[in-house]
């Protein structure tokens, strides 16, 4: 079996893997990082997303073997000292998830999106976020979120 | 002064788990030892089991057992049908896992147990089925032709059931308008984000069963006879539930098989539904052909209105299968006033997988006819839509209002919700627009599309459910206890899986008790925490079971009143309760509740008749539902030349009574209008002719994702509903019950001056396209 | 669900990769893993070996050559599509790379995958042809190189042999006066595309003097609507471009499947294709 080495969340993992072993099952059951979910098998609703060396990914549709060497963010490793990132806030403030199954994916979307355009239109969240279905907001507050998480992180950014 | 907690946007208490990863996804969870579970599904839609060979997968590495339905047939007992909703009803023997016959596409067939699901997803593909085929039945037309073939042998009609108000034959007799049209609700796949996944320990006498589930409490029962696990040693857990939408207001197969298997082995076992595998077998929603006629005067008054429905079962009567469309049946008359009123339903079995709720649950069908006839109408006598509804609503000085359908709708004031949202949407303004691209032969057309609807929900009183043959009551129960150190412990039988139930309680025990918000913990959803319950559906939490919870702490309250008055030395009727404390009327001396819980617990000094602890529960059981109502108006653009329909703008303005927490009221209408315009617009579930589920995957069953959605505008206006204290309506399925007919009345509306009278759903732009040719040719 | 088993090389050099595919008839190049994952998933595909291309370093970048732009079969979508080289040289390249999919799925997918997949209803086999890109691959016998007219040979099916990589493809550079746009029908954001119009144009004083069109998902492979493509040469920008799209359906063979009939595509060809070459005209 391959042997593969990922840092997740700041942690380095040596295992042994079978090659069909999808990333988001070696976060999920082999390294307990159950953050990230599963919702669907063709890649479509986005719950799994996570950051792979620095760009989001759907985990379902990585393998393990493919993120060998990789470095890769979940839901979990964000904030930092036990305070939640800005875009976690922002959600939380503009009561953008429900049930929050498709929150994980949804927040690290969000974040990706913000890489290219740090002050995105109602128009770019939108599509940025095309690869992450959520079945309870309608996606305004989700929208709005976004928005204000951009916000509060262009701040954190420019405050010295 | 505290501030009222009734009434803020607070913002919930249960994001930071969810926000940070710290789930309790039932899939998330493990037990030593724990096993995997798959299941082997049929890819017939009708068939004859002839034999099952699992033994080639028991040999496999990692497998540690293989069953077929014959293997599990003595005793794993037949699904609940909980709602035998006529005399003669049929109700099929409807086995957890197949043993001589296959009637659906995904049913389970048999399964394998192994220590991975890697390993177990492997062995399926070891088993062998021989099948012999039988025919499928497909459509409900077709099967109640005499010469179909049976999905059963008792035949393919399940039941009929007819209602009849007021003089059917008088009202339609020289009537001087008939309406007559026929709609298709199409069949949906709820889809709640989280799949299904069902964990099942045992320890060898007393069984745990986590599972995605909405109704931890009714389930437990119903596995307790299915199962013949003695109810007292059956444990039900729902953890984090991801979104429900009705499709887990169910007893499935997995869960009584899971229970099984936990028993046959001895060891925890765990199941995780794929997407792909649960479009297949989550049960689905909708699935209708409703013929309508309406007869009405010249002017657009209605005289009378006849719904006749043939409601698809699918392959068996699931837990309320047979009930969903007969939850329409009281509401097809909707805020209308009219003299007479019939509804016929047949419940119609076919080789698909059963239907049962989905978001609305037979009201959305409901208000969908009505709404859409209600714009037929004004077509018919050349009158603006809105013109025609406020012509036969109910006026908001004749409530209370009993309905042609029987029911008495206690409050609502349909005249300035409506005013309201016209003058939000600008409807005279878009109206001139549409005018103007009409008179310009624009190749995209406007459409406005309006929805003045109410619903009936929180189920109850318990005693009418007793009528309607329903298997279960409409009451709630809510427990309330101080702590030593004056925290709050609340435990709700409600069972929340997106609501924010944590949150709203808060607030209501916030202002009961005068406590802080901060101070008050809800706990809800294991049989063995909350003992009693009725779970979470029918947008009836809050209005029964947060009503529960605010009755319960009216009776600590009085618990404490007493408590008080010994140690203050005076008479009950002489203290105030003001901020969490109970003063004596006129003086400084006073007790904070936190103190008297302390006294409680120490139980050194309590007055003749006071037990020690401050706590209580509480059950209520409504005399009435409660009625939201609303008024929604949509603008569409239809490009003529493609049959796209892209929304354009959207206003809703709900009147759901007193409001607990205005953010998550929101949050709910914001869903519910999603996934109405999603029926009006994107979803659909197709079997192709042979029974074989084609949008098995969200590659074909498409839901709308950020990008396909706009932005919603939304207001309220407040008319307290009188059947609870709180003045609250239920608001969980409002949102979708409203928006599926005020889109399509849009799309309509866009295509009416081409001659075109309904387009079907999903008004998809190939349906939209064909209607135009139909008229161009 | 899961996938089956199955072997997993991870070769560095192209060599490797060759001969790794070569010595199993059922190892299948795993390049993004995009579209091959939910095949896996769903137990629609059961390769023997996966050979994993995506470490080795000739078939990354994208390059300027001059009078073309070599695009390497790794370069994923979210790299096209933001390449100064590519929006420069190919723009309608970029434009379509844009739509394929989502954000996420483009930081993972890869052009040359998407291509070597050659499924008919994907945005950028329509794009390739109408450009006349032209497909580049190894294998142990060496180089060759394959006209995108000759690559896409039906469903899911190119011209790739048995043990040959897909290294890269080159994408002409079509120069001045070039105008582009791809139109992309579909009912969701996240939907395949019902009809896409891949759409490049070359104006000259006030009408057309050459168009080149390709059709997403209108037959077995992509196609070029080539009497459209015809009728346009000459013609003024106006009523009379609408006509000539009239011919863009002809000599297709569309699908019929859950999300449209063959009719209505045919129909969405002619709207569509009106569109995209009107809206490549106006382009600067």
């Amino acid at each position: 079996m391959p042997r593969i080495t990922v840092t997740v969340d700041g942690i380095t993992y040596e295992e042994e893997v079978e090659p069909r072993l999808l990333l988001v099952h070696l976060l999920r059951e082999r390294l307990g990082k159950t953050g990230t979910p599963v919702g669907c098998d063709t890649s479509n609703c986005g719950a799994c997303t996570v950051m792979l060396d620095g760009k989001s990914v759907k985990s379902c549709s990585v393998l393990a073997v493919q993120a060998d060497g990789g470095d890769v963010v979940t839901i979990e490793g964000l904030g930092a000292a036990g305070e939640m990132h800005p875009m976690q806030r922002a959600f939380h403030e503009e009561h953008a998830l429900q049930c929050g199954y498709c929150t994980p994916g949804m927040v690290m979307a969000a974040i990706d999106l913000l890489r290219e355009d740090p002050e995105p239109s109602e128009e770019t969240i939108r599509q940025g976020l095309e690869g992450n279905l959520c079945r309870c907001t309608g996606y305004c507050n989700i929208v709005r979120a976004v928005r204000k998480g951009a916000q509060e992180m262009g701040q954190a950014v420019s405050t010295p | 002064m505290t501030v009222q907690e009734v009434g803020q946007p607070r913002r919930r208490k249960e994001d930071a788990k969810l926000l940070t990863g710290r789930t309790q996804w039932t899939d998330n969870l493990s037990r030593p030892g724990m096993l995997h579970v798959t299941f082997l599904r049929s890819p017939m839609a009708h068939a004859r089991i002839t034999g099952v060979d699992v033994s080639g997968a028991r040999g496999l590495p990692g497998v540690v057992a293989a069953f077929s339905g014959q293997d599990l047939a003595a005793e794993q007992g037949s699904l609940p049908c909980a709602w035998p909703v006529t005399e003669d009803i049929v109700i099929p023997d409807h086995p957890p896992m197949a043993v001589s016959e296959v009637r659906y596409v995904g049913e389970a067939v048999a399964c394998v147990i192994a220590v991975d699901r890697y390993r177990a997803a492997d062995a399926l593909e070891a088993i062998e089925v021989d099948y012999e085929p039988l025919p499928a039945v497909v459509d409900m037309t077709q099967a109640l032709s005499a010469d179909s073939p049976k999905v059963h042998e008792t035949g393919n009609k399940a039941y009929e059931m007819t209602a009849d108000f007021g003089d059917i034959e008088a009202a339609f007799r020289d009537a001087p308008v008939v309406v007559d049209r026929t709609f298709v609700q199409q069949r949906l796949i709820p889809t709640a984000m989280e799949p299904r996944a069902i964990l099942a320990d045992t320890d060898g006498e007393s069984f745990t069963l986590w599972s995605s589930t909405q109704i931890p409490h009714v389930l437990r029962v119903m596995l307790a006879v299915v199962t013949g696990i003695p109810e007292h040693k059956l444990r039900v857990i729902a953890p984090d539930v991801g979104g429900g939408f009705g499709s887990k207001l169910q007893v499935t197969a997995e869960e009584v098989l899971c229970l099984l298997l936990a028993r046959k082995l001895g060891r925890p076992v765990k199941w995780t539904e794929s997407r792909s595998e649960g479009n297949l077998t989550v049960h689905h929603g909708r699935d209708q052909i409703q013929h309508v006629r309406l007869a009405a005067e010249a002017d657009g008054r209605i005289r009378g209105l006849q719904v006749s429905l043939l409601a698809d079962m699918g392959a068996y009567l699931m837990l309320l299968t047979p009930g969903i469309p007969l939850l329409g049946a009281s509401m097809c008359n909707a805020i209308y006033k009219m003299d007479a009123y019939q509804f016929n339903c047949t419940g119609v079995f076919t080789t698909k997988m059963p239907t049962d709720a989905y978001r609305g649950a037979g009201r959305p069908e409901a208000t969908f006819l009505i709404e859409r006839m209600m714009d037929e109408l004004a077509a018919a006598v050349n009158v603006d839509p809105i013109e025609v509804r406020r012509r036969n609503w109910i006026r908001h000085e004749e409530f209370p209002y009993a309905t042609i359908s029987g029911l008495t709708y206690d409050s609502g004031n349909y005249e300035a919700a409506t005013d309201r949202a016209l003058s939000l949407f600008g409807y005279d303004k878009l109206r001139a627009e549409q005018a103007d691209r009409r008179d310009r032969g624009d190749p995209v057309q406007l459409g406005i599309g309006v929805s003045t609807y109410t619903e009936m929900c929180g189920l109850a009183p318990s005693r009418w459910l007793a009528d309607a043959n329903f298997g279960a009551g409409g009451w709630e129960h809510g427990s309330v206890r101080m702590l030593p150190t004056g925290k709050v412990e609340v435990i709700t039988g409600t069972s929340p899986h997106g609501q924010g139930h944590v949150t709203s309680w808060s607030q209501i025990v916030a202002d009961a008790l005068g406590v802080p918000f901060e101070d008050v913990t809800v706990l809800h959803g294991d049989t063995a925490i909350a003992h009693k319950g009725m779970d979470t559906y029918g947008s009836r939490s809050l209005v029964i079971g947060g009503v529960a919870v605010l009755k319960a702490c009216e009776k600590v309250k009085e618990k404490a009143r007493k408590l008080a008055a010994y140690v203050l030395e005076c008479s009950p009727d002489d203290l105030e309760f003001e901020a969490g404390a109970f003063k004596v009327r006129g003086t400084d001396s006073s007790k904070t509740i936190q103190e008297l819980a302390y006294a409680t617990f120490t139980a050194h000094d309590l007055p003749e008749g006071v037990e020690p602890n401050l706590d209580s529960d509480a059950t209520f059981d409504p005399d009435n539902y409660s009625f939201p109502h609303g008024t929604h108006l949509c603008a569409v653009e239809v490009d003529t030349e493609t049959g796209m329909v892209k929304l354009r703008s959207y206003v809703a303005v709900d009147d759901i009574g007193k409001v607990v927490n205005p953010l998550i009221v929101e949050g709910q209408v914001h869903g519910g209008i999603a996934q109405g315009i999603a029926q009006a617009l994107f979803e659909e579930a197709t079997y192709d002719a042979e029974g074989n589920l084609l949008t098995t995957t969200m590659a074909d069953y498409l839901l709308p994702s950020a990008a396909d959605l706009p932005m919603f505008t939304l207001d309220r206006t407040e008319t307290p509903a009188t059947s609870n204290p709180l003045g609250a309506k239920g608001v969980g399925e409002a949102g979708t019950i409203a928006s599926t007919p005020a889109v399509v009345n849009a799309v309509v509306d866009a295509l009416r001056p081409y001659g075109i009278e309904d387009v079907r759903m999903p008004c998809t732009p190939e349906r939209v396209w064909r209607a135009l040719e139909g008229v161009r040719r | 669900m899961i996938p089956a088993q199955f072997d997993y090389e991870r070769p560095t050099s192209l060599e490797q990769a060759c001969q790794a595919l070569a010595s199993d008839e059922d190892a299948k190049v795993l390049a993004g893993g995009q579209s091959l994952l939910p095949l896996l998933r769903l137990r629609l595909a059961y390769p023997s070996k996966l050979v994993d291309v995506g470490r080795i370093a000739e078939l990354k970048g994208v390059h300027d050559r001059g009078d073309h732009v070599f695009i390497g079969a790794m370069a994923t979508h979210d790299e096209v599509l933001r390449s100064p080289v590519v929006r420069d040289g190919c723009p309608l390249v970029a434009l379509a790379a844009a739509q394929v999919a989502d954000p996420a799925i483009r930081h993972r997918g890869t052009f040359g995958g998407s291509l070597a997949h050659a499924d008919p209803a994907g945005d950028l086999p329509a794009v390739a042809l109408a450009l006349e890109a032209v497909f580049v691959a190894a294998s142990a016998q060496g180089e060759r190189e394959i006209p995108a007219a000759a690559f896409f040979v039906d469903y899911w099916e190119s011209a790739l042999r048995q043990g040959e990589i897909l290294t890269g493809v080159k994408v002409p550079k079509l120069g001045a006066g070039w105008g582009f746009h791809y139109e992309k029908f579909h009912r969701t954001a996240q939907a395949w595309a019902i009809v896409g119009v891949a759409a490049a144009v070359r104006r000259s004083n006030g009408s057309i003097a050459e168009a080149r069109i390709g059709l997403t998902n209108m037959g077995a492979t992509p196609v070029r609507a080539r009497a459209t493509e015809a009728a346009l040469q000459g013609v003024e920008l106006g009523d009379q471009v609408r006509q000539a799209c009239e011919e863009a359906a002809a000599d297709t063979s569309p699908p019929a499947d859950l999300h449209a009939q063959p009719d209505y595509r045919r129909h969405l060809a002619r709207v569509l294709t009106h569109r995209a070459v009107r809206t490549a005209t106006a382009s600067p």
